[in-house]
């Protein structure tokens, strides 16, 4: 498989009644609605999961373990990610929760707060040593990345090339794992608590390293209602379990890993659009003095993960409650690490999708091609053909993956002038004449493709509703 | 013009900030869909745009024609402006008559049109007090 598009975010095909609301939604306009379903490109998604929370109809759904994939190791580490905190109300101990994860079945717990502290002092340093490539884009929010490597190839020389604290909390796990029990690495079970779909695609295709040492990767979603009653069990007795503090646990909100970063220039910029936004102008070099930008996907950061329960703002209002009982950092509770966990062995490289041809000439051809059909459409974007807008439509034309009487407009045109020569050829009959059988005979042909167009305009209208099986909730 | 693959017309409100950049932002987009290359991009999108920005700012908006030619892209940024007193001089690093009201909004430091001649391969300036101004750059492919 090319797991450079693996993708968690897909669609459960029979809940999708082609209503086009997410294709207009998409950042990259990665989706389609043909025969009255969605369809994802694969090249395009980078997984943001906004037409999750678009879809009403929960038609677009994340591959994520599930809680039994516990039983296939002898011992696991639960990891979990800081906006995980968030979803509590009144949670003044963070002991409560790992506790209750224990309760929960996991052998031990790591958490990704106290990575992000590594990764923090690190970032400054790596950020500090090299003012040539400033500004410095976080790479934590892997949606972020894979938007770079497909749409901003001019700014991967800015990504921090360092782990995400998830990965660098995972390979701790492991190896703390190893030593407190004796175990071979595979028999360790390092499963992630997930805000995201972006972070299980990150597991099974990281960008920045061959492998990921995530093992598995559970939604907070799924785990939340199990966690809740042993919560109130852990309560009576929480275990001491925490080793991260308030800049840690602050990665769970946007501003907070630019708040680790120690520096007054830097930008953080949350929610999808406004990340697209911030690229953009970076890309023009609109900034100047800035050292550091992070950008998250979600809007507040990974506590408004699509994976989450909790409303983002909500969330990050008790985040912050909860980091008043947190000392600052905890990084002396951690072991020491070297660069090799820290940092990519792989490089990022620029994915030109969005190329239309094979070479220039080609693609030269392909974009004429795609500006005069844009004039033929109207300019509506009414999405009735299946795209997001006039523009991709003729795009998709250009590739040869739809045709020109997909849009609605130019079929109904169409179907007007077939009107307009039946009835003239009509009225020549009436009239009469000799060829009057020969009129009768095209007349009919006419009429034959008229009801063609129309009932391709029936098509486009009323979606059939295809009755196959989407794949749920997978395990791997 | 004469040998052009494509060529691309924009036409710049005069007083909208809000949409100033939008024509460099559609090249840079249409550069990435015929797979030129990030370098070449990366100097069309950043000239052009303090091109424009400039035709906003010290002129009355204009028309930006972009052609693609075999070998390089050549914008041509035409106003009917003030013109230019003094061009050796708007040249150099740090010399702007932005009023205050522009410079808080972040322009003004005086680097649009050094940049411009820093990322495209050729520029030239023709200028006529109270006529306006046109601005020519090219960028190798
Ligand atoms: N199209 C134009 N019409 C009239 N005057 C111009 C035009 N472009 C530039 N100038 C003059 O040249 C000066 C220098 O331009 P330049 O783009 O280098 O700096 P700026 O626009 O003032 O500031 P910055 O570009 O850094 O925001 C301007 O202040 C203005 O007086
Ligand atoms: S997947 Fe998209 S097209 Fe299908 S029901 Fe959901 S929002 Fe509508
Ligand atoms: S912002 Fe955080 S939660 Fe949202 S996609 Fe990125 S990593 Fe996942
Ligand atoms: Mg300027």
């Amino acid at each position: 498989m090319d797991t450079r598009f693996y993708h968690s975010v897909h669609l459960k095909k029979d809940l999708c009644n082609g209503c086009i609301n997410c294709i207009k939604r998409c950042p990259t306009e990665a989706i389609r609605v043909r025969d009255g379903k969605a369809i994802i490109a694969g090249e395009f998604c980078i997984d943001c999961g906004e037409c999750i929370r678009i879809c009403s109809h929960h038609a677009k759904i994340s591959r994520r373990d599930r809680p039994d994939i516990l039983g296939r190791y002898k011992y696991t580490v639960a990891l979990p990610a800081p906006s995980l905190y968030s979803q509590f109300n009144h949670l003044e101990d963070i002991n409560i929760v790992l506790t209750a994860l224990i309760l929960l079945g996991f052998n031990d717990v790591y958490e990704v707060a106290a990575a992000a502290e590594l990764v923090s002092e690190e970032s400054r340093k790596y950020v500090a040593d090299h003012p040539e490539n400033w500004p410095f884009i976080s790479t934590a929010c892997p949606s972020v990345v894979r938007l770079i490597r497909v749409r901003f190839p001019n700014l991967i020389e800015h990504l921090l090339p360092i782990n995400p604290p998830v990965e660098v909390a995972a390979r701790l796990a492991r190896r703390e794992a190893v030593k407190k029990t004796g175990l071979p690495p595979d028999k360790i079970g390092v499963i992630f608590l997930s805000p995201c779909p972006s972070k299980v695609t990150y597991a099974r295709s990281p960008l920045g390293n061959a492998h990921s040492d995530i093992d598995g990767v559970l939604a907070i979603q799924d785990i939340y209602p199990i966690l809740l009653p042993l919560m109130k069990e852990a309560e009576k007795s929480p275990m001491d379990l925490a080793r991260a503090g308030r800049i840690g646990v602050g990665w769970g909100g946007s501003g907070g890993e630019a708040a680790g970063m120690i520096t007054s220039s830097y930008l953080a910029a949350d929610g999808i659009e406004n990340v697209i936004r911030v690229l953009e102008d970076l890309e023009d070099e609109k900034f100047s003095d800035l050292n550091f930008i992070e950008l998250n996907a979600c809007n507040g950061g990974c506590v408004g993960g699509v994976l989450t329960v909790e409303n983002p703002y909500v969330a990050k209002a008790k985040l912050k409650q909860l980091n008043q009982y947190l000392p600052v950092s905890m990084t002396h509770k951690t072991p020491d690490i070297d660069n090799t966990d820290l940092y990519w062995t792989e490089p990022v490289e620029y994915l030109p999708v969005f190329r239309l041809g094979n070479s220039m000439m080609e693609s030269l051809a392909m974009l004429n091609k795609v500006n005069r059909l844009c004039q033929k459409f109207p300019g509506l974007d009414c999405g009735s053909c299946g795209a997001p807008t006039c523009k991709a439509l003729a795009e998709d034309i250009v590739r040869g993956n739809a045709t020109q009487n997909d849009c609605i407009y130019v079929l109904k045109n169409h179907i007007h002038k077939l009107m307009d020569n039946a009835n003239t050829l009509a009225n020549n009959i009436f009239i009469g004449g000799d060829n009057a059988k020969e009129y009768i005979y095209i007349l009919k042909q006419y009429i034959t493709q008229l009801s063609s167009d129309i009932s391709l305009l029936d098509a486009s209208l009323n979606p059939s509703s295809g009755q196959e099986d989407g794949d749920g909730q997978e395990a791997d | 013009m004469d040998g052009s693959l494509m060529t691309l017309h924009y036409d710049v409100s005069p007083t909208d900030f809000t949409r100033a950049g939008e024509a460099s932002s559609d090249v840079k987009n249409k550069l990435k869909q015929l797979g030129v290359s990030p370098q070449v991009i990366r100097k069309v999108a950043i000239a052009m745009y303090e091109g424009e920005i400039n035709m906003v700012i010290h002129a009355q908006g204009g028309h930006i024609t972009v052609d693609i030619l075999p070998t390089m892209i050549r914008m041509e940024l035409k106003d009917v402006g003030p013109g230019i007193e003094d061009v050796e001089r708007a040249m150099q690093a740090g010399y702007s008559t932005a009023p205050d009201n522009i410079r808080s909004l972040g322009f003004g430091a005086g680097m649009g049109l050094p940049n411009m001649k820093k990322y495209s391969d050729t520029m030239q300036i023709d200028t006529v007090l109270g006529v306006g101004t046109t601005v020519t750059m090219t960028v190798d492919l």
